[in-house]
């Protein structure tokens, strides 16, 4: 039992984790829901102990927030849920975009600019039809332009996208420093042509264009030429050049489809619901977006489910800040982490099983 | 110090491994390994040979059973692990950063040691010279061949001080000469009284290196014998578990026509070096043309150029098209339309996943990279590469759960064989094939003959890059030799020897061997 040759490492594993078979659907949604109401109760755990109030007048309080204005918060999951979309071509072709937040603000850019320059002078209509088109073309080219330098020249699409944000953020400024006068506020005075409402109602437009993206995404990515196109070159640029695929050509036309969605999604903000313009008008939810398309796997109806668990967390728990005295914003961030937290563990789970080590007689000393 | 002799250096007891609740790749294996021997494992495609080498150096933890080392119980959870045992395993696919030398590459990941790239080289060349590899520590990987790569990775494992030494399928990406300069190390590996298991399909290198045999089936240990007992057909007989005839049909060509015509082709590669030298052939309809040639004379790239991949400096490759006897100017075309026209290449690339397939897709997916443009719609009709997919895993027996399994959980053969398949299945007018059964068992290798055979006499012109020369006469009607990227020759496969063969195949030696 001397032998030195031999270093034994020091214990058989505690925890073996291997993969598992896929899991039945009705399982799947079992463990989610699961992982769901664990994050509830610890949530509510945190509510009573650090935030000294009661979990189920701020649960309460949370729902409130998001049903009592229903349409414009389902027009929030609409808008995330639309940025999700536009997203997911082109991490599914791993190419890591984070610029959505620029395309889609340099969309809303170009809406505002030609309101303010054709309004009135055109009939309305018109000024909106040429809104839609300038915004969409905008966003288009503020992802075609990456990827061209990626296609042709192996520039680095993240620093790439990550700056054009930057541009888009800089031409809202210099908008503002322009039109909006001393106060810098671009805002419903000079946004008054070409404003987009159906019924009167400016929220319904957009809720249902990004319900059509969503079953359109779905069907693009999954049973059209172009989406396989997308999935192989993302798995292997290799195999996609062997077998005879353009790359160049995917990547660029994966990229215009990326970026015009994002523009359709500033021009819905403007010219549909905010008649207004600053460089927060997307708010992070280019970024917000990516997230929401991973947690996802990429699939375009269950980005409807987890843009409405976002949305709904971001509300109600604004809402229930604005309620109780020792809950704020960062307590309501912490909930939201909580939830997250569970949300996104319990993939693994799904993923892998976990047990204990094997029998001991095994481990020698 | 150990007073107690032992003569077995690994030892399996009731081995098992699962993958999933459908997949058990080893069942309750039992298997040894004396010490100072070389044990062969031999078994058909999917048989767990991989997936057992892969429990004993770290890669997976068994589900059940013991593994034993010099007579202790051991608990390997991961390479490191194994190496504290002394075991180290090459695999099939290296694991060598390109960028990095030799040298750097062998001593990456020892932490136990100062990092001291002099003291290692050495050390490395210490190595070198006691078994007999000639490798330069200081080359670049990228500019390495593949077998240059395979002795990094064996000195890397030495280097590691590994006594017990398993080479998974080392040979299949070697030329006969390699796999003998090999052989003569491992020779002196054992003579050293290290202990080797090697995995191979070729028999009659079994038969050459090999103390004694363990045979897996479907994931079973069926028994283990000594080599000098055995004979070639026994083994197969044994690894099957039935008799099997191993024969390749070779029929009249009939109706031949000229189908490629490829003239003056030159090609240089990125350096300037010329790659390709004034190569001249025509390849018939309804006749196997082989390509035979020390691997890396050019056979890829003449295959890549005239698919169309490669832009030759000079030359003409002119195809025949059968429906209407018109000539085509292949060179004016895109890969894409050469393809339309049937001029299929099969190439099996020493990187498997790499190009021909996509690991993460399913077996259906895959079939359909070949023919997802096909028709005018913007959707995919999947029903037809589900066909096909069904056609090949019962055709060519691929062992694997169900046509939805992504590939890259298929072991090494079968995904080789969803790849020829999808080639061979495409209903080419030119087939070019190259390498199709490299790492192939002794069965499917056959399989794919006869498929072949079957091409040919569908009026196919077949172009088939082998390195095998006693398959080569067997299965083709002549026999192109190239050397050093030129034509040495074109012989009737009929009538021409081994070593005629041999001869033209380094008369104008240049290059790599
Ligand atoms: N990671 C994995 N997940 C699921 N199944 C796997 C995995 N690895 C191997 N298998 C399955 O286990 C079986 C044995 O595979 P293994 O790679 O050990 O075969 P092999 O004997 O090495 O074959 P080959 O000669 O083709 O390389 C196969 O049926 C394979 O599909
Ligand atoms: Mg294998």
């Amino acid at each position: 039992m001397d032998k030195e040759a031999v270093k034994k490492p020091a214990k058989a594993p505690l925890l073996v984790v291997s993969k598992r078979d896929a899991l039945p659907l009705g399982k799947r949604i079992l463990i989610r829901a699961a992982a769901l109401v664990s994050a509830i109760i610890i949530c509510a755990l945190m509510i009573l102990i650090v935030g000294k109030a009661n979990p189920f007048l701020v649960f309460a309080a949370m729902f409130r927030g998001f049903f009592i204005n229903i349409l414009p918060s389902i027009y929030s999951v609409a808008i995330l849920l639309g940025i999700s979309l536009a997203v997911t071509p082109a991490f599914k072709m791993k190419f890591w975009n984070i610029g959505a937040e620029g395309q889609a603000l340099v969309g809303a850019l170009v809406t505002a600019v030609i309101m303010i320059v054709l309004g009135g002078k055109l009939p309305d209509p018109v000024v909106t039809v040429i809104m839609l088109l300038g915004a969409v073309i905008a966003g288009m080219l503020w992802g075609i332009i990456p990827a061209f330098f990626k296609a042709y020249w192996k520039t680095n699409e993240t620093l790439f996208t990550l700056m054009m944000n930057y541009i888009a953020i800089e031409g809202v400024n210099l908008l503002l420093e322009v039109c909006g006068g001393p106060s810098h506020v671009v805002g419903r005075s000079l946004l008054e042509h070409g404003r987009m409402a159906l019924f009167n109602e400016p929220y319904i437009i957009p809720i249902a264009v990004a319900a059509i993206l969503a079953v359109v995404m779905f069907f693009y990515l999954k049973q059209s030429k172009q989406g396989y196109e997308i999935s192989v070159v993302g798995e292997s640029e290799n195999t996609a050049k062997y077998i005879g695929i353009n790359v160049k050509k995917v990547v660029i036309r994966t990229m215009a489809i990326s970026g015009a969605i994002c523009g359709l999604i500033g021009f819905m903000i403007v010219g549909g619901v905010d008649y207004g313009i600053t460089t927060t008008t997307i708010g992070g939810r280019g970024f917000t977006a990516i997230m929401v398309s991973w947690l996802s796997k990429f699939n375009p109806f269950i980005m409807i489910l987890t843009s409405f668990m976002i949305v709904f967390l971001e509300k109600g728990a604004n809402s229930a800040a604005s309620k109780f005295s020792l809950i704020d914003t960062n307590f309501s961030n912490v909930l939201i982490g909580i939830i997250l937290f569970f949300l996104i563990g319990c993939e693994f789970f799904l993923e892998y099983k976990i047990h204990f080590g094997r029998s001991s007689k095994e481990v020698q000393k | 110090m150990s007073n107690t002799e032992t003569t077995y250096a690994l030892k399996l007891e009731h081995v098992t491994k699962r993958f999933g609740s459908k997949v058990i790749a080893n069942n309750d294996v039992d298997l040894d390994l004396r010490t100072g021997e070389v044990l062969a494992i031999l078994g058909e495609n999917g048989s767990g040979k991989t997936t057992l080498m892969n429990m004993i150096s770290g890669i997976y933890h068994p589900d059940e059973g013991e593994i034993y080392i010099k007579g202790e119980p051991a608990v390997i959870n991961s390479p490191r692990d194994a190496f504290s045992y002394g075991v180290g395993m090459v695999h099939q696919h290296f694991k060598l950063i390109d960028v990095f030398t030799a040298a750097e590459n062998i001593v990456l990941g020892i932490n136990t040691e100062k990092y001291n790239l002099k003291e290692a080289t050495r050390r490395i060349t210490e190595i070198s010279d006691k078994y007999g590899f000639d490798v330069d520590p200081g080359k670049k990987i990228y500019n390495m061949s593949v077998s240059e790569k395979q002795k990094v990775e064996i000195i890397k494992v030495l280097y590691r001080g590994a006594d017990i030494l398993i080479l998974d399928e080392p040979t299949a990406v070697l030329t006969p000469q390699e796999t003998e300069k090999l052989f003569n190390v491992i020779r002196r590996m054992r003579q050293d009284g290290k202990s080797i298991m090697i995995i191979t399909h070729k028999l009659h290198e079994v038969m050459a290196i090999s103390d004694r045999v363990a045979v897996l089936r479907k994931g079973m240990h069926i028994a283990t014998v000594n080599t000098a007992d055995v004979t070639e057909s026994v083994l197969t007989d044994m690894m099957v578990g039935q008799k099997v005839s191993l024969d390749i049909a070779r029929a009249e060509p009939k109706n031949t026509a000229d189908r490629l015509i490829v003239k003056g082709l030159n090609l240089k590669n990125a350096e300037g070096v010329s790659v390709l030298d004034n190569i001249e052939f025509t390849a018939r309809s309804g006749e196997i043309l082989g390509i035979a040639g020390v691997a890396g004379s050019g056979q890829r790239e003449l295959l890549e150029t005239i698919a169309g991949l490669r832009v030759p400096n000079t030359g003409d490759i002119t195809y025949i098209d059968p429906s209407n006897k018109s000539e085509v100017d292949l060179r004016k075309k895109t890969p894409m339309q050469i393809r339309d026209l049937g001029v299929r290449l099969s190439f099996v690339p020493e990187d498997r996943l790499g190009m021909g397939l996509v690991g993460n897709m399913d077996i259906i997916d895959n079939m359909m990279l070949r023919s997802y443009k096909g028709g005018k719609s913007m959707f995919l009709d999947r029903q037809p590469s589900k066909n096909l997919a069904d056609k090949i895993i019962k055709s060519l027996e691929v062992v694997t759960p169900s046509a939805t399994t992504p590939v890259r959980r298929l072991s090494g053969g079968n995904v080789q064989k969803v790849l020829v398949g999808r080639e061979i299945s495409s209903a080419p007018s030119v087939l070019m094939a190259a390498y199709p059964v490299r790492g192939l068992d002794i069965n499917s290798s056959y399989t794919i003959y006869n498929l072949l055979n079957e091409q040919k006499e569908n009026g196919v012109a077949v172009i088939f890059v082998g390195e095998d020369l006693d398959v080569l006469l067997e299965l083709c009607d002549r026999i192109m030799v190239i050397c050093g990227g030129a034509v040495t020759g074109i012989v009737d496969a009929r009538t021409a020897t081994k070593e005629g063969v041999g001869l033209l195949m380094t008369t104008r030696k240049q290059g790599a061997v």
